[in-house]
């Protein structure tokens, strides 16, 4: 067998539920087996530290050809344009996560964080989305620079989503 | 399915060191077993690991989150009792099948 993975560094550069939620699963999933994680939210993904819109993520509705109805129905694009239907949509998608054990996004950041991983924003868009750090996720490991995103990702494999 | 030796146990394992039959287990097996993973057991750990034999029995699927809130031990405590891939250990000493889920 080949050596095992030390540390994986999350990029979780996006703010829709399922990109989230790839990054959460991935970084969860790594310290179950004992490997170091560093996640770094950019971007659209800060929505996902970020303490007001944490637990309210969205689907696209729109532009989400992948998406479909349940038994398979395609998803016609003009219906997911209509008010409240990605509202809707993404009610529908959290219950059956939930089913499958599946936390909400600020209870597995709290997972994520008990386990030793870190949890980091980038300085770059929190600066461009005039955040303050009472605005993030409690227990922050920081904001970093990319530069320093860099230094402590040195080793690891840098997963970006 | 391979045989395995737990100081002075046989007992039949999985591919993945598992054991077959939970009802090989004992806590003098769960010590020997735990040995091998550099984990002393205290009474932690028992705890822990009657807690997972208990769900398995009933069928139910294991996750961190429901250990977390199993009332036993908080998440962060869990991943200091079995460091280094809590519930696979957790599960190999508790002498129930490998984990399958994702979370």
């Amino acid at each position: 067998m080949s050596e095992k993975l030390k540390k994986v560094s999350i990029i979780c550069s996006k703010g829709t539920i399922d990109s989230v939620y790839a990054a959460l699963i991935l970084a969860n999933g790594a310290r179950m087996e004992g490997i170091e994680v560093d996640m770094f939210f950019t971007f659209f993904g800060l929505d996902a530290i970020t303490k007001k819109k944490m637990d309210k993520l969205h689907v696209a509705t729109v532009g989400n050809p992948a998406l479909s109805m349940p038994g398979g129905i395609p998803f016609p694009t003009i219906i997911g344009m209509l008010p409240g239907i990605e509202a809707i949509v993404s009610a529908m998608m959290k219950k059956e996560m939930e089913k499958l054990d599946i936390p909400p996004v600020s209870e597995f950041l709290e997972m994520i964080t008990a386990s030793g991983g870190k949890i980091f924003a980038c300085k770059l868009a929190v600066e461009m989305f005039k955040l303050k750090k009472e605005d993030l996720y409690d227990d922050l490991d920081g904001i970093l620079t990319v530069g320093e995103f860099y230094e402590r990702a040195a080793g690891s494999q840098i997963i970006f989503i | 399915m391979p045989e395995k030796k737990f100081g002075n146990f046989t007992v039949e394992v999985d591919e993945n060191g598992y054991l077959v039959n939970m009802d090989d287990w004992s806590e003098e097996l769960a010590k020997e077993i735990a040995k091998e993973v550099g984990i002393e057991l205290t009474d932690k750990h028992f705890k822990v690991i009657k807690f997972i034999r208990e769900k398995i029995k009933n069928g139910e699927a294991l996750s961190i989150r429901k250990i977390g809130k199993s009332g036993i031990v908080s998440i962060k405590e869990f991943y200091q009792l079995f460091p280094d891939g809590p519930l696979k250990k957790a599960s190999l000493i508790a002498g129930v099948p490998k984990p399958a889920g994702c979370v």
